[in-house]
């Protein structure tokens, strides 16, 4: 067995190992976490079901599968990773792990990390399970990669304004605004129901929304179609979002 | 007190503020390698924030920080330093020793993980999540974190706070191994009789000055405890 050596030999482990330790660690706590599934699986899956077999009063499978993808990311791109970096904060994880060879960089790519594996296990368990019910998508090449740029762009925007709440409210305050901000932009928002739906008057503000810009470009993806605008719209976002995050967090409680 | 090179730590006229309240004032003080630096003061005379102008999340407003000779926060000096926080500083649902193993994963060359488990007595509840663990555990299993990374500077906030008498012990009894093996310790505390066991340097701070600092033998000499010369240049603040 090797014996203790309590003289100094320190030396950071390389940062692709520092990131990837720290991602694979948030990833085990994200799924482990009761009230994360909920919101990353089980809100979904009861909303297909509803679109299966609520005979065509919640829409259709074709507007409802690819809009439960876009809630799958909003839910954890945003309301999962708010509410586990403010007790994070809370708790010192973060001040403690700013002090190791981790560093506050490498915090945040190791988070990412994790959101990204979170939300690609989501999309592909929520996938499959829309087409096992009936779901027949119809993407091309073209309206895939747009798919995929809206969606990277919309993780990087949601992970932001988390960060920009839960580095500035306390812990109990970003629990509970995130998950009221997670219900008002799921039914309001554009995420779910298709701009086009809301009253006329609401819909050039509905159309600025990053999620109403998720939900579209998903949509019409699936139909085979690419959008311009929704790209757009979440590149401000993402711009914003980083602002406010950068500007506005704190590591300490 | 004789001021020896290279320190470990160099503090130098550090001053922060927030918003109108000055927490720390043109505050002062070296930490030597081998030997036990013991921050001592009230509630609210600056420690904490003193630990964090040393780990790069508090930017002083004027003075230096010196950290074996790099910026505090960079990851020269990130990689040397092991930080035990005084809150909690772990997520409430990992287990304790998968907090220990992602944390040594963070290093190079970090301690054999089984020997570290041992010698702090953490066997027994390696699988229990965190916010399960009673304080004096949390407290064992957040040295280990702090040592983990075979440091050469470690700050301990309050290590002891929360243990029982034989842990208390046996964690004086690891820190002076670390002193031995030529760790500087920077160690904030309450504790008199932990400060006058294990200080071979003392700061007592109060209004984020150093008020009075010395050795124990110094700050004793005229027969006074070093509770009682704390409580004499010290103030009490309203709770």
């Amino acid at each position: 067995m090797s014996v203790l050596d309590f003289s100094p030999a320190p030396d950071a482990a390389p940062a692709r190992q520092r990131v990837l330790a720290h991602g694979r660690t948030e990833f085990r706590l994200l799924v482990r976490n009761g009230e994360q599934l909920l919101l990353a699986l089980v809100i979904p899956l009861g909303i297909l079901g509803l679109g299966r077999f609520g005979g065509g009063r919640f829409g259709t499978l074709a507007v409802l599968a690819p809009s439960v993808l876009a809630l799958a990311i909003w839910s954890s791109g945003f309301t999962s990773v708010a509410i586990a970096t403010g007790f994070e904060r809370r708790y010192g994880v973060l001040e403690r792990l700013a002090a190791t060879p981790l560093g506050k960089s490498g915090l945040l790519a190791g988070k990412m990390l994790a959101v990204v594996a979170v939300v690609v296990g989501q999309l592909v368990v929520l996938a499959a399970v829309a087409v096992v019910l009936g779901w027949r998508p119809h993407p091309t090449a073209l309206s895939l990669l747009a798919a995929l740029l809206v969606a990277v762009l919309a993780v990087g925007t949601f992970v932001g304004l988390a960060l920009a709440l839960a580095g500035r409210l306390r812990a109990e305050a970003t629990l509970g605004l995130a998950n009221l901000i997670y219900v008002v932009l799921l039914v309001g928002g554009g995420l779910v129901v298709p701009v086009g739906r809301y009253p006329s008057a609401l819909q050039p503000v509905v159309e600025t929304l990053p999620t109403a810009a998720l939900g579209a470009e998903l949509r019409a993806a699936a139909l085979g179609q690419a959008l311009a605008w929704p790209v757009l719209v979440l590149l401000v976002w993402l711009v914003v979002a980083a602002l406010l995050a950068r500007k506005g967090f704190r590591w300490t409680a | 007190m004789n001021i020896r090179e290279p320190a470990a730590l160099v503090v130098d006229a550090v001053s922060v503020g927030f918003g109108d309240r000055l927490v720390l004032d043109t505050l002062t003080l070296q930490a030597q390698p081998a030997a036990l630096t013991a921050v001592l003061g009230p509630n609210g005379a600056g420690k904490t924030t003193l630990v964090r102008c040393c780990t790069g999340l508090v930017t002083p407003d004027s003075g230096r920080v010196s950290v074996l000779g790099h910026r505090p926060g960079s990851a020269a000096a990130a990689a040397r330093v092991g930080l035990m926080p005084q809150s909690t500083g772990a997520w409430s649902g990992i287990r304790a020793g998968e907090l220990l193993r992602y944390l040594a994963s963070l290093y190079a060359n970090p301690q054999p993980w089984s020997a570290l488990v041992d010698r702090l007595g953490l066997r027994p509840f390696l699988d229990t999540p965190y916010r399960r663990l009673s304080g004096g555990q949390q407290q064992s299993v957040n040295l280990a974190g702090a040592l983990i990374g075979r440091p050469e500077l470690v700050f301990l906030d309050e290590p002891t706070a929360g243990m029982d008498p034989h842990a208390r012990r046996a964690t004086w009894e690891v820190l002076r191994e670390l002193r031995a093996a030529g760790v500087a310790i920077v160690l904030t505390t309450h504790a008199m009789d932990e400060a006058e066991a294990l200080a071979d340097a003392v700061y007592i701070v109060d209004g984020g000055r150093v008020v009075v600092a010395g050795t124990v033998p110094e700050l004793t000499r005229g027969g006074s405890s070093l509770e009682e010369v704390f409580l004499a240049h010290t103030r009490v603040r309203a709770a």
